[in-house]
């Protein structure tokens, strides 16, 4: 780890990093303002939802929700917090190496006397404090905005934690992979596509697990792994599928620093 | 000690071809011109020396160290201007040179300025600003600012302007006398002649010959001109003599061999002109490129 190079890292994601944290809390403020108000139709809204297609409310995570509980809803509101951050976790493991090389300045950094494994520390570490950032808005907006609408209804803490806490992995889940893939193909030309591709893959992956009863999918996804409604319901994580995102995220490191220690960078022909 | 050594260094990207059985040593304290047309494999040499690239087969040493095992603690003693230059592009030009400065031990910030003013360069504005030469500039007080004993240049001058080219050479010039030791890729060869001691030529991947720039001019080839009335281009048509060339009555060729036989010829005849020459650089490289 470098902190020149920590530092440099960390001032280029600042402004990314900035944006995502609003977006996520404004997310998060307008789905849950907007909770009391469900939950006063509550009877009426499970009604409707009991007259749904099963198909739709399993895209959307709502099969066997009570939107009418705290937890019920700010469960089904996490779920999109999840993929946002899929999307900027997945984000910085795409343009963590890539960026370098498509912006050719690869050639600046590997010139100076640093090891490559020095520079891809300082890198993910960077990437990952930006991450954390995000992470702690989530932490604070999701718990201030709860107890501001919750009105006069009450949630237990301890699911609430988990899912919080369950973040930090799922962040790394994106960022690992993300990274891994980038180092895979020789060119990204665009992270975007990339980003969005995995982060909605990954959803997408879930709720045709969940539609087709297929089980071999859920054990990739960590939107499985990390199921809102799964733990919520039994105040507990799902272990084994817990510890195969883990496995997935040190695989990916392990295998990122392995391979970018090796590769050559590609200079303009 | 050679202060860079090259031994058989072979570099394939998957069956592209980048560089072939290069071998060759370059001494402390000279000025090493690497020459030749775009895509011969100058710039991967280069990147081999720095480890960006790593080679198929073959191996380097620098400062007498395996250049991929000791990579990090030899760059600390290289400085590197590449052929292209691109950096972070919304810095700005001072905070790139102080990020540049950071990654070395000693206090560069006295040299930064020096080489900076020297260079002209506008410190405040952003690198996405810059023209190309502009940002050629921002190379080379990048590469200097930390005093490395060992240059890598690789086609340095373009983008700069004839005397901005002329400040850099006398720069270049300074470090030499100083005992920093240049190793300058280029395919105009007026410069590497200008500067350089000993220059390799490079063709297509392969290493065609290394030699003094002296020796390269003086042993090899003489350009002759014959002008005489009634000439007949068929006259030289000796063994040694190339490139013959014929019109208006005069005979241009270059010849290799001894220069006697040449002379009797000419002696043979009524001429109006005669001149015989050293061949510029460029002449004898055009020469190895046919």
């Amino acid at each position: 780890m470098r902190a020149n190079i920590f530092r440099h890292e960390f001032k280029m994601h600042l402004r990314s990093v900035i944006t995502w944290s609003v977006a996520v809390a404004a997310l998060i403020f307008v789905y849950v303002s907007l909770f009391s108000s469900f939950a006063e139709q509550a009877e009426l809204l499970n009604e409707m939802m009991a007259n749904f297609p099963k198909e739709l409310l399993t895209a959307f995570g709502l099969t066997g929700v009570d939107l009418s509980t705290v937890l019920g809803y700010y469960g089904f509101v996490f779920l999109f917090v999840q993929v946002c951050l899929a999307i900027q976790a997945a984000n910085y493991g795409f343009s963590l190496v890539s960026v370098e090389e498509r912006e050719w300045t690869a050639d600046f950094l590997l010139a100076k006397p640093v090891r490559r494994t020095q520079i891809l520390t300082s890198k993910l570490l960077a990437a990952l404090c930006g991450l954390i950032i995000t992470n702690a808005v989530v932490w604070i907006s999701s718990f201030g905005f709860i107890n501001l609408f919750k009105g006069d209804r009450t949630y237990q803490t301890k699911p609430l934690l988990l899912l919080l806490l369950s973040l930090v992995v799922f962040q790394l889940f994106f960022l690992g992979v993300g990274l891994v893939i980038s180092l895979l193909v020789r060119r990204i030309r665009s992270v975007t596509p990339y980003s969005m591709a995995l982060g909605f893959g990954m959803y997408v992956l879930s709720v045709f697990g969940d539609l087709l009863g297929e089980s071999v999918l859920e054990k990739i996804t960590p939107f499985k792994h990390f199921n809102p409604h799964y733990i919520i319901q039994h105040e507990a994580y799902d272990w084994p599928l817990v510890l195969v995102s883990v496995a997935v995220i040190l695989v990916s490191l392990v295998g990122s620093y392995v391979l970018y220690v090796r590769r050559d960078i590609p200079a303009i022909a | 000690m050679s202060v860079i050594e090259a031994n058989h260094l072979t570099k394939y990207y998957g069956k592209a071809r980048g560089i072939i059985d290069v071998s060759f040593q370059v001494e402390e304290g000279e000025i090493f011109g690497f020459i030749g047309p775009n895509g011969a494999g100058k710039s991967t040499t280069i990147r081999l020396f720095l480890s960006l690239i790593y080679p198929t087969s073959g191996s380097a040493t620098i400062f007498g160290k395996d250049c991929i095992k000791y990579g990090p603690e030899l760059r600390r003693d290289i400085g590197y201007l590449p052929s292209d230059v691109f950096y972070y592009e919304r810095m700005k030009v001072i905070d790139l040179l102080k990020y540049s400065a950071s990654f070395y031990d000693r206090d560069c910030t006295q040299r930064m300025y020096e080489l900076a003013e020297l260079m002209e360069l506008e410190l405040h504005r952003r690198i996405e600003d810059l023209s190309y030469g502009n940002k050629k500039k921002v190379g080379i007080v990048q590469g200097l600012l930390h005093q490395p004993k060992l240059l890598f240049l690789d086609e340095p001058t373009a983008g700069l302007d004839p005397l901005m080219q002329r400040k850099f050479f006398q720069l270049i010039r300074e470090e030499n006398q100083r005992g920093v030791t240049v190793f300058f890729s280029s395919h105009i060869l007026g410069e590497v002649q200008r500067l350089c001691n000993r220059v390799g030529i490079i063709k297509e991947g392969r290493v065609i010959e290394i030699a003094d720039i002296r020796t390269l001019q003086q042993n090899n080839y003489k350009k002759v001109r014959v002008e005489a009335p009634g000439l007949d281009a068929a006259y030289f048509d000796l063994p040694g003599v190339t490139n013959l060339e014929f019109h208006n009555s005069t005979v241009r060729f270059f010849y290799k061999g001894d220069i006697n036989a040449v002379m009797r010829k000419i002696g043979e005849l009524t001429v109006s002109d005669v001149t015989i020459e050293e061949p510029t650089l460029e002449e004898i490289f055009m020469h190895y490129y046919e």
